[in-house]
């Protein structure tokens, strides 16, 4: 398994740099793995990832991106509830990007 | 992994010319974004698969376990005395070439290992080596050749790009079913612990949830009331489905995908609204969750695992037959296994429409009717109002997915809907349809994100026809019933047929149908405006 170092640590990924233990994850690792692709996150990042999060603590899944969309629409205005404000926010996609800044795992299966 | 950056016009120069080489002296090449990421530990531990370590497809050192050569060899043994069509297959083979230029993964790679009979022979030259008088004397020139790492390794790398789709059979003079020599090669694969990820996940979280996403009960229930919500702001009704209740008529099964991805919730919504017009005594299950079976691509056992929970369930609840929805491979497992394997179903009856009466004998053995025979059927007795301008928007194709059409033979059944609920339908070229339908790319659990190229170049000939289409007719939308379809097209058609969207069969019936009590509607369920209300919101 691939390992990313934090904090004088080594955390275990996946080969597309998801944790492999959800426990392992923090704020600052989150910030770290956005730094590595070259990301500074901003509090709307955090607005997504911070949802992401109470919604996996909830359903144990990421939640399907039309839910991520109502959601940010309640929160931070109807003009940014769309997925183009989202892949602004993330360019490789909410489901992947968001997801691993989060350190929830990518959902599997005809998705 | 370096990320997928090769473009259209990089993967359309395929190099069709053969190696200098024999193909037993031209060694395996393990190209990045070919293949999956090897599955996760743990979900093979979920399930109890064996010889489960560590290993990179990149590496040169798998970690094989010691005896590895001996499992597959007697897992070769083991299946050639189980399943008289493999031992079959092994043998009948005359070279002839009718299959080569048909598989879309040849024709999108121009590797000839992709070449069916070649892909097969990479099977079958172990078989004789080990399991022939000939091939045993006269090794190579008998067309036999010893099992090595590097034979295990180009195994595993051709046997995962096949996507079982069984076009190559339906050209071939004996009738050869290619799938089931790769559902063989990849029974021996997963007996080393050679397994995807892709596939593992699915079928660990199959195994514990009821499906591949994993979806809990609540979030089953919260993902469809997100769907509610939808259909009550298009149409201003509001549905209550129910879930788990004992004594309904009809036990609902459908894939995961369909409550979750993108465009399939599209789809789902349209079952929701179908039955809700129909009055339809029907009901979900949050256990027999998962239409589909990713355990079929593992080996004939998982599969069989995992669809025992659609007969149990049926029976738990005391419904009289099972209506199963939009999806690919699940039909070609319900149809040619489940009775076999799981049955018999006697506890159930014959599916019957309550609507229309009609009694479904092609499912009298299994009790199961796929939602475009029912609603077919629906049409043909004039039981729904439709009205096809409201898809006047689309310009419509259908794609046969690989299973319905050569699996079950279901071929009439869609299009009558689609021309039922759609102004504007047109056919792909006749060798691209129905029993010579071409796979969308990615099936068989090969629709991870790592192996693009892979699934890009497998998808090239369907994207080819539709692009056919697109460029004749203005074709934007590629209709569908299989879930795996409507998640791998979208990425396909974004690649190679920018402008052509994918939709579920249902979706676009459920645009037409005029419900009892409905407002007037001025969105399709994707929420775009219809035709002449454009301005309306």
């Amino acid at each position: 398994m691939p390992t990313i170092d934090f904090q004088g640590k080594q955390i275990e990924v996946d080969e597309d740099g998801y944790l492999v233990n959800l426990d392992d994850w923090t704020k600052e690792l989150g910030i770290q793995m956005a730094k590595g692709d070259g990301m500074e996150l901003t509090e709307a990042h955090w607005e997504v990832i911070n949802f992401l999060r109470d919604y996996y603590a909830k359903y144990q899944i990421a939640p399907m991106i039309k839910i991520l969309v109502k959601e940010i629409a309640k929160v931070m205005g109807p003009e940014k509830g769309n997925t183009k404000y989202l892949y602004e926010l993330f360019p490789d996609g909410p489901a992947k990007q968001a997801c691993r800044y989060a350190g929830l795992p990518k959902p599997t299966g005809c998705v | 992994m370096a990320k997928f950056t090769a473009k259209p016009v990089d993967l359309l120069k395929i190099n069709f010319k053969t190696p200098k080489t024999d193909w037993m002296d031209t060694p395996v090449n393990i190209r990045e974004h070919m293949y999956c990421h090897p599955a996760k530990a743990k979900d093979l531990e979920t399930v109890g698969f064996p010889n489960i370590h560590e290993w990179r497809p990149a590496d040169d050192n798998w970690n094989l376990p010691e005896d590895w050569k001996e499992i597959v060899i007697n897992g070769i043994k083991e299946r050639l005395q189980k399943y008289r069509s493999f031992h079959v297959f092994m043998d009948i083979c005359v070279r002839c070439g009718a299959c080569a230029d048909k598989c879309h993964f040849y024709l999108g790679t121009g590797d000839p290992k992709n070449m069916p009979v070649l892909r097969a022979e990479l099977l079958r030259s172990v078989y004789r080596k080990y399991f022939t008088a000939g091939g045993k004397i006269f090794g190579k020139t008998a067309g036999a050749r010893e099992l090595t790492e590097d034979v295990l390794k180009e195994l595993w790398y051709y046997f995962y790009q096949c996507t079982e789709c069984r076009r190559c059979s339906v050209f071939c003079p004996y009738g050869i079913d290619t799938a089931e020599i790769t559902m063989m090669a990849r029974e021996l694969t997963n007996l080393l612990g050679l397994q995807l990820g892709w596939i593992g996940g699915p079928v660990a979280a199959c195994y514990m949830k009821g499906n591949h996403l994993g979806l809990e009960p609540h979030t089953i229930k919260s993902n469809i009331e997100m769907m509610l919500d939808d259909i009550e702001t298009i149409t201003g009704i509001r549905i209550n489905p129910t879930f788990n209740r004992k004594g309904a008529e009809i036990l609902f099964v459908t894939p995961s995908g369909d409550l979750f991805a993108m465009p399939g919730i599209y789809t789902c919504m349209g079952y929701l609204m179908l039955f809700h017009e129909l009055g339809l005594d029907y009901t979900w299950s949050t256990y027999a969750s998962e239409g589909g079976n990713f355990g079929f691509f593992t080996s004939n056992e998982m599969a069989k695992r995992l669809n025992y929970k659609i007969y149990a369930e049926a029976k738990r609840l005391g419904v009289k037959w099972i209506l199963g929805g939009e999806c690919g491979h699940m039909w070609r497992v319900l149809h040619q296994y489940m009775d076999t394997w799981n049955g018999p179903a006697d506890f159930l009856e014959v599916p019957k429409s309550p609507i229309t009466g009609t009694v479904f004998d092609n499912a009298k053995s299994t009790k199961m009717t796929h939602i475009s025979e029912f609603t077919a059927d629906l049409i043909k007795h004039g039981k729904l109002k439709l009205d096809k301008s409201r898809n006047d928007h689309l310009k419509v194709t259908f794609h046969d997915s690989c299973n319905t059409s050569r699996g079950m033979g279901l071929l009439e059944e869609p299009r009558y809907i689609i021309k039922n609920v759609c102004n504007h339908f047109y056919e792909m070229p006749e060798n691209t349809i129905r029993e010579k339908t071409f796979c969308c790319g990615s099936g068989t659990g090969l629709n991870a994100s790592e192996n693009m190229e892979l699934r890009m170049r497998g998808g090239l000939p369907r994207a080819n026809a539709v692009k056919y289409v697109r460029d004749q007719y203005g074709v934007n939308m590629l209709a569908n019933i299989c879930a795996i379809d409507r998640a791998t097209l979208s990425a396909s058609m974004d690649y190679w047929v920018p402008g052509v969207g994918v939709a579920g069969v249902s979706e676009l019936v459920a645009n037409a149908l005029v419900m009892k009590g409905e407002k007037e509607r001025t969105t399709d369920l994707r929420g775009e405006p219809l035709p002449g209300k454009e301005g309306a919101e």
